[in-house]
């Protein structure tokens, strides 16, 4: 297939503006699906997958086109995920592409999750087309939402596809737009291999499968490829496309898209962004763009009930199967038990994961407050790295402690720039710049330190937009701070797990939000608790939650001694939730307390 | 074998907004052929026990038991005498709605030996009995208690309810006042609970039911016990308060899981020969009960055969509902050390807390945990 008639574009919407559906109009329309198949199930089936274990992961599946102009066209769609934590991931993928549709819903308009994504495609010199989709129902407003685009995005939307993915209208106009607006990729088959590895999962049959865009060259069955970062080898076992199933193919020529199987046998060798070469015919340079992913925020795992524990490991290890962004060790708190410290991407990625143990592998879980990876230097000139406050050494021993500061581009209209710029203050943000990209929208860009965006820079950032902020960060550097260890005690003991590593100027007020959170949080038990907070010796906070007054039962009727069990059951029930430190039961959410204290 | 006997009368002249009770709005005609049910299910149980039994008590509660004449009343009695040999001096109780009663009436139950009366009164002021949509006015409960003592009635208990809409502590102790001034010998006083599926619960959850909060139900709470205690009252229940030598025999036999035999729609029954036991109740439906009555059939359900386990945990949370306290060889000696461990170290860790008191053998809730016996009861689970 020569280039020219190649078309690589991903789609780009908010969560139910309708991407799933319009990726299944556009494989019945080409034929990917049969009439038969034709339920919803392309899209079905990768949300199962995605449920099942490749959340955080790109799909790719080949259509055949012949367009009006009479010619046949291959077009891939390349499926990426949506996440801040997972940006780099994200950009892999884009840049697998030529063009991608901004899919729209025509009632509800642009929204905030859309936008990171649109800049990274137009970073990534993508042509980006706009569809209007559910422009059949009664409230679609497609001449407001256009405006809307044009204001917010800077897209031209003048000749945008109306379209209704669930009345399969416009799905030929969306098919003819790829192939007259995106071009066709650039490449030469002649050179030697040169491929885009832009995502990679574990198979229990077939090992690790990895997507690749050929930019150069042409790869086969048989080849011996190698992964430039790291130089590992492999022979290749199969080459194929999804059309949507796998299919294997002679070949993947330049500019194409497909799957490589190849024994690669963990996730950990095929990295994202790395270059796939040939061993003995090796491609002058890697592709740019390439990173190390390493997690940056990390927050102790603990199962409620404490036989839950191998359970527990066994789980992390299947999802790291899949997921090598993530990592995790044993850690031991007194307050939890045993437990894992977690390595994530992010925040988001953090809650994926925790929300992956708790669903699929029916675990109840302590999560500790996320943390950020410090440097602390002692007085013995030694220099450790440390993710939680616990394993911060006595006060005598540190020389000094520095902390990651990361650099933030915050998009946004300009009508919330104020409130951008007194949070990213408030979180002892470093100015770098404001810049207006058109009169109305606006990027500002902030030296920030990682561990007060882990607390609850996000959740603030939307309040403070109403949704409409995209955010973008890369890890700057280290820094010296002054930064201490602030206890959470319950009735005089504290409790490991509860302990902040903060700055000094910020202990006070922290300290004193957190207890005041945290007895919002605990129920009323039948003891007077005493929550207070103190850095070092020196209490600087304390709350009391008063002993409950009242818990009994009405007289019981008649003798129905079994409704009476019933009730105490349910009761007995509603507590196992919760974990109990020396005599208080804390509730899950008292140990992340610190991520609804402001400021 | 001794057992107690509780008779299920499940019709009221109307239905209160606040009961989930196995209940109906009376329609006249039924009540005749109801009791001629309840007859016909004591002689069905009564050929299906294996051994013969002993009556210390005979509890007639409902719905409204004090909707059947004298008459009626009194052939259930002599049919308990009959089949279950009740004892000479049992324990009789009518629970009786004051709207019900009558001179006459009360005169008739006192000689069909009813020797217990229990008063729903429940309230001293006229608009919370509205309220809560009783078929009785104050006027009707000051006679019906009068005319009690008048019928010869010795040991009359009053039903008083408390966090009710509207109603301020003061209003609880004057309620508690006036109900005290009537002397009588048993009072059980409760909160009042909002129960699934009642008109109470509709408009609680329309927002439309404001109750006292929780600082002043507990007050509420409190002050039941300080003024009773201290108008010569006995607390020997978590809502029971009694003269001495006057606490419900029959209620007490729940506690201390002795057995009881449930009978009428809805019943609930409790057999333990065996220290174990058996629990069931019957078909609560009226035409589901009709029907087993018919075609000669014990109309139970739900049957439970209680574990070792259940047993003991029962034993617990049920014995420590006894102020006097609990003791503990007897479960020893009963079910063996090693299946109460677990609860004996539960017992230590809330006596280190103070939330128990041991007074010798026994065990007792401390005063301060009546209140908030659910959360102690459920670590006995």
């Amino acid at each position: 297939m020569v280039l020219e008639h190649i078309r690589n574009f991903s789609i780009i919407a908010h969560i139910d503006h309708g991407k799933s559906t319009i990726a299944d109009r556009l494989l019945e329309f080409t034929g990917a699906l049969s009439a038969r198949e034709k339920q919803d199930q392309f899209l079905d089936k990768m949300d199962l997958e995605r449920e099942r274990g490749i959340t955080i992961k790109a799909q790719t599946v080949r259509l055949n086109y012949r367009a009006d102009d009479g010619k046949d066209y291959i077009l891939n769609l390349i499926d990426t995920p949506g996440h801040v934590d997972f940006t780099y991931e994200v950009s892999r993928s884009l840049t697998a592409c030529e063009g991608g549709l901004l899919v729209v819903d025509a009632s509800q308009g642009v929204e905030a999750q859309t936008l990171a994504n649109v800049y990274l495609a137009l970073d990534a010199n993508l042509e980006v087309f706009v569809v209007l989709n559910k422009i059949d129902l009664p409230a679609a407003e497609p001449d407001r939402v256009k405006a809307e685009i044009e204001e917010i995005i800077g897209l031209d939307t003048h000749d945008a596809v109306l379209a209704s993915a669930k009345e399969g209208i416009g799905t030929k106009e969306i098919l003819e737009e790829i192939v007259k607006k995106i071009p066709p990729p650039q490449g030469d088959p002649n050179k030697p291999l040169k491929a885009l590895l832009f995502d990679s999962w574990y198979d229990q049959y077939q090992g690790v499968i990895i997507l690749v865009r050929i930019v150069d060259g042409i790869v086969k069955k048989g080849d011996k490829i190698q992964l430039m970062s790291n130089r590992k080898s492999y022979e290749v076992l199969k080459a194929g496309v999804f059309s949507p199933d796998m299919r294997e193919v002679p070949a993947l020529t330049a500019g194409e898209v497909g799957f490589i199987i190849a024994g690669i046998r963990e996730v950990a060798d095929a990295k994202v962004g790395d270059t796939v070469t040939l061993l003995h015919n090796p491609c002058d340079a890697a592709l740019p763009g390439y990173k190390e992913v390493k997690p940056m925020v990390f927050s102790g795992l603990y199962p409620i009930d404490t036989s839950q524990y191998e359970s527990l490991r066994d789980a992390l290890a299947k999802l790291k199967l899949n997921d090598s962004s993530f990592s995790y060790d044993p850690e031991t708190s007194l307050a939890l038990g045993f437990g894992f410290r977690c390595g994530f991407l992010g925040l988001l990625h953090m809650e994926i994961i925790q929300e992956r143990l708790e669903r699929e592998f029916n675990l109840e879980l302590i999560t500790t407050a996320p943390t950020v990876v410090y440097r602390v230097h002692g007085t013995d000139g030694n220099m450790i790295h440390i993710q939680s406050a616990n394993q911060l050494p006595q006060t005598q021993e540190i020389a000094y402690v520095e902390e990651p500061f990361i650099l933030a581009s915050i998009h946004v209209p300009n009508e919330f720039v104020g409130g951008i710029l007194a949070l990213c203050e408030e979180k002892r943000g470093v100015q770098r710049e404001i810049k207006y990209l058109t009169p109305t929208r606006v990027m500002v860009v902030y030296e920030l330190p990682l561990n007060e965006v882990v607390l609850d820079f996000y959740d603030r950032l939307k309040s403070i937009t109403k949704g409409y902020a995209s955010l973008d960060y890369e890890l700057l550097d280290y820094r010296q701070s002054e930064l201490v260890r602030l206890n959470i005690m319950i009735n005089g003991e504290v409790v490991d797990a509860l302990s902040l590593i903060i700055h000094k100027d910020k202990a006070y007020y922290r300290g004193r939000e957190l207890v005041s959170k945290m007895k919002e949080l605990i129920p009323r038990q039948m003891f007077e608790i005493a929550i207070q907070a103190a850095v070092g010796t020196k209490v600087i906070a304390r709350e009391t939650v008063k002993a409950m007054r009242k818990d009994v039962l009405a007289k019981c009727y008649g003798g129905d001694i079994t409704r009476k069990r019933k009730l105490l059951e349910k009761q007995k029930e509603g507590k196992k939730r919760m974990k109990n430190v020396g005599n208080v039961e804390l509730p899950q959410e008292a140990f992340l307390a610190i991520l609804k204290v402001e400021g | 074998m001794r057992a107690g006997l509780y008779i299920h009368f499940p019709f009221c002249l109307k239905k209160c907004l606040y009961c989930d009770f196995n209940s109906t709005a009376w329609s006249g005609d039924e009540l005749s052929g109801y009791v001629e049910l309840l007859l016909r299910e004591m002689e069905l149980r009564h050929e299906a026990l294996a051994e013969p039994v002993q009556t210390p008590t005979l509890y007639f509660g409902g719905g409204t038991p004090s909707l059947m004449a004298p008459e009626l009343v009194g052939r259930l009695i002599e049919q308990a005498a009959l089949r279950f040999g009740l004892e000479g001096d049992a324990e009789v109780t009518l629970e009786a709605n004051p709207g019900t009663l009558t001179p006459e009436r009360l005169s008739g139950y006192r000689a069909a030996g009813v020797n217990r009366l229990s008063l729903g009164i429940q309230s001293f002021e006229e608009r919370l009995l509205q309220r809560l949509g009783r078929a009785h006015t104050v006027p009707q409960a000051l006679a019906a208690f009068d005319q009690a003592r008048r019928a010869g009635f010795d040991n009359v208990s009053i039903d008083l309810m408390h966090s009710l809409p509207g109603q301020s502590l003061d209003d609880w102790r004057a309620a508690l006042g006036q109900g005290i001034a009537l002397a009588p010998e048993h009072v059980s006083a409760y909160a009042l609970s909002v129960e699934e599926g009642t008109p109470f619960e509709r408009l609680y959850d329309r927002g439309e039911l404001i109750l006292p909060g929780e600082e002043e139900a507990a007050r509420m709470f409190e002050t039941t016990a300080e003024l009773l205690t201290g108008a010569g009252y006995l607390h020997y229940e978590i809502s029971n308060f009694g003269r001495p030598g006057r606490f419900s025999r029959h209620n007490q036999s729940y506690w201390s899981r002795l057995s009881y035999l449930g009978f009428g729609s809805g019943a609930h029954s409790f057999w333990n020969p065996d220290g174990l036991g058996r629990r069931w109740n019957n078909a609560a439906d009226l035409d589901d009960y009709r029907a087993a009555i018919t075609a000669h059939l014990l109309p139970e359900r739900e049957p439970v055969e209680l574990s070792l386990e259940d047993a003991v945990s029962e034993s617990f949370f049920l014995g420590l509902r006894v102020l006097t306290g609990l003791e503990l060889s007897p479960l020893k000696a009963a079910f063996g050390e090693e299946a109460l461990a677990g609860r004996l170290a539960q017992v230590d860790e809330l006596l280190r807390a103070g939330l128990l008191v041991a007074d010798g053998e026994r065990i007792r809730l401390a005063d301060r945990s009546v209140i908030i016996a659910n959360s102690i009861f459920s670590r006995f689970l």
